[in-house]
């Protein structure tokens, strides 16, 4: 493939003349490369979001600019953290990224221990369960509210069918339903994380784990488990700050309700923007999002630096012992 | 192939016909009642034994459509309209995306030089950034500050041709909404990409520069043809991005430029849900991605590996 590059050589000198060229380039071609980058993600992201730390401050309309808006400090803030409807939503995000990763984690490693097997038409079956996280948000609500629907959705004609009582699946248990949704979406993600770290385990040390006459959960908990753990760390951090962008499949589910019960933060960000038309209280709160994203993020940074740091040190180890 | 497969006993195999019934059976579901009509869906009558039409899909499609089905006296849905916005700002996007994204990628992995790491840390962190923490600034930048003065020399030009009063500005075009996009997905296709050139050994390049290729070259053509599957995976997850977005679309979109997921969710919060239509809608919505996922699911298990295990 590289043919084509490796073409073009005459004279020695002309190459010399080349190679002069090139060096002097060579200063300024990463800077090429990074430029529209840079440019891009300056003006529609880092841009945007100073923007948005400075329209917090202020008391903002859209029908404003921000400029005409009134500079209010930090009242934005102060109001949201004494309004209860901020708090309980603030509580509904936390509960709904704490079980939605606590069940996906569970599901999806089990899954991949259980499927972690020699067998025809694995590749077929990873396709099938990446399907669900491959569809829109959108459509994946659509299918659910439908299937919830109390009448004439599958789960309750079935219930019905069966003989046993119906369930208010997003009145009532709104909640739950919408995690359930999230899981079914979402499990296969750390399934396929989760078998691809079990796939690239030492296959020596399961040798002398089975030679030695472990069982198969004793395999699974002290040596399985234990050595997957720092992908299995990143993968929930990752799907965790995931977690926290969920808005659509809520959004087309319930709307945020019934009352608050399903309205996640980004839920009540957008809300406060396009119908309560506060666009500062809007910004104050995605600035409170954003601050709990980025203490996320920093948690996996340092762990994957960590991480590397200790594997090193091990290396190092090694090497020395040798 | 000649691998020997091992025995596995019954109860195993049944496990795994659940699991693929619980995560298939719910787009088979609609997929079977897209072509139903809505007194099928609603009569409650067993799921299966049910005429087939495709009634639904012309309801959907009516204003593209070469003819006009007899069913409708009226065209209110502009699906047609809203896939074809959906395709152009998706395609351009991923395209944009992926040229910017793998040069910053190239740049980041090959070339030590001032300003990188700032750089390398930055686009790590934005990662993380929801797409609805941009609403609020996205919209009042774009329809307030990103603006041509409809006094001044271009956007005078622009609206002459295309009519319109006040100020030409981002807001309401394509090009809004794909620098957005474009903004957004370039973090996670730098990451991604760089775990793909890190593997790409400097000899090559090494080799093209001693016969005289300039660092486009170099880059256009060792580098690119050896990553990619990472390309593959980067445009799939860029594509499924910028096709399923629904937040961002529906505060920078006008009438002309609305996109298939704000047509569903504004036909979603009706009183009275249409289930035939919206089911076609959303299965039209579905298919490419589920076009994807049975082409190329290996270049996306791929890119999801090498994005979460290797950052």
């Amino acid at each position: 493939m590289a043919d084509a590059a490796l073409t073009t050589s005459s004279s020695s000198t002309a190459r010399q003349a080349q190679r002069n060229r090139a060096l002097s380039l060579n200063r300024l071609t990463p800077y090429m490369f990074m430029a529209p980058a840079v440019f891009i993600m300056a003006i529609a992201l880092l841009y945007p979001l100073g923007y948005m730390v400075w329209g917090s401050f202020r008391d903002w309309d859209p029908s404003q600019t921000i400029g005409e808006a009134e500079f209010v400090g930090l009242k934005n803030y102060i109001t949201l953290w004494g309004d209860p409807n901020f708090r309980e939503s603030l509580w509904v995000t936390l509960k709904f990224a704490f079980f939605v990763v606590t069940f996906e984690m569970v599901i999806g490693v089990g899954l991949a221990l259980l499927l972690d097997r020699n067998i025809r038409g694995m590749s077929a079956l990873r396709t099938m369960f990446i399907l669900p996280m491959m569809i829109a948000p959108v459509v994946v609500g659509l299918m659910w509210r439908y299937m919830y629907h109390p009448t004439v959705g599958t789960f309750n004609r079935t219930l019905d069918g069966l003989g046993l009582p119906t369930v208010d699946w997003l009145g009532q248990h709104a909640l739950m339903s919408v995690i359930i949704a999230d899981i079914w979406q979402w499990t296969p993600f750390i399934f396929i994380l989760a078998l691809a770290a079990l796939q690239s385990l030492p296959r020596s040390a399961l040798e002398a784990a089975r030679i030695d006459g472990a069982t198969a959960w004793q395999q699974i908990w002290y040596i399985k488990l234990p050595l997957m753990l720092p992908v299995l760390i990143v993968t929930g951090l990752l799907r965790l700050i995931d977690a926290f962008k969920v808005l659509e499949v809520i959004l087309v589910m319930t709307e945020g309700g019934p009352g608050l019960s399903t309205e996640i933060l980004a839920l009540r960000i957008s809300r406060t923007a396009t119908e309560f038309r506060e666009l500062g209280v809007a910004a104050a709160m995605s600035n409170y999002l954003l601050l709990l994203l980025l203490a996320l993020t920093m948690g996996m940074f340092a762990f994957t630096r960590w991480q590397e740091a200790r594997a090193a040190r091990v290396r190092m180890a090694a090497e020395e012992d040798s | 192939m000649d691998q020997a497969y091992d025995k596995q006993n019954p109860a195993f195999y049944a496990v795994i016909a659940l699991l693929v019934f619980m995560s298939v059976g719910p787009v088979l579901l609609m997929f079977v009642n897209s072509f139903k009509l809505d007194v099928d869906i609603i009569g409650g009558t067993s799921g299966l034994i049910f005429l087939p039409t495709i009634q639904n899909y012309e309801t959907a499609l009516c204003d593209i459509l070469w003819y006009e089905p007899e069913h409708l006296d009226f065209c209110s849905l502009k699906f047609g309209g809203a896939f074809i916005n959906s395709l152009i700002i998706a395609l351009v996007s991923t395209a944009l995306t992926l040229v910017i994204g793998c040069m910053a990628a190239y740049a980041l992995v090959r070339f030590r030089f001032m300003g990188r790491d700032t750089v390398s840390l930055t686009t790590l962190m934005v990662r993380m950034v929801p797409p609805a923490v941009l609403l609020v600034p996205v919209f009042g930048l774009w329809s307030n500050e990103f603006c041509l003065d409809r006094d001044g020399l271009i956007g005078g030009a622009i609206r002459d041709v295309f009519g319109g009063r006040g100020d030409v500005c981002l807001a309401g075009t394509h090009t809004g909404i794909i620098l957005v996009y474009v903004a957004m997905n370039l973090p996670f296709v730098i990451w991604i990409l760089q775990s793909f050139i890190v593997q790409v050994p400097p000899s090559l390049e090494e080799a093209a520069r001693v016969d005289g290729a300039g660092p486009f070259q170099v880059f256009f053509l060792v580098v690119l043809p050896l990553i990619k599957p990472g390309l593959a995976a980067a445009a799939i997850f860029t594509f499924r991005i910028a096709w399923n977005e629904y937040l961002l679309a529906s505060a920078l979109s006008d009438r002309d430029t609305k996109t298939v997921p704000i047509l569903i969710v504004n036909n979603m919060s009706e009183f009275n849900v249409e289930w035939g239509v919206i089911m076609a809608t959303g299965m039209l919505l579905a298919i490419p991605p589920i076009i994807f996922t049975l082409f190329a699911s290996r270049q996306i298990i791929t890119g999801m590996t090498a994005g979460a295990v290797k950052g």
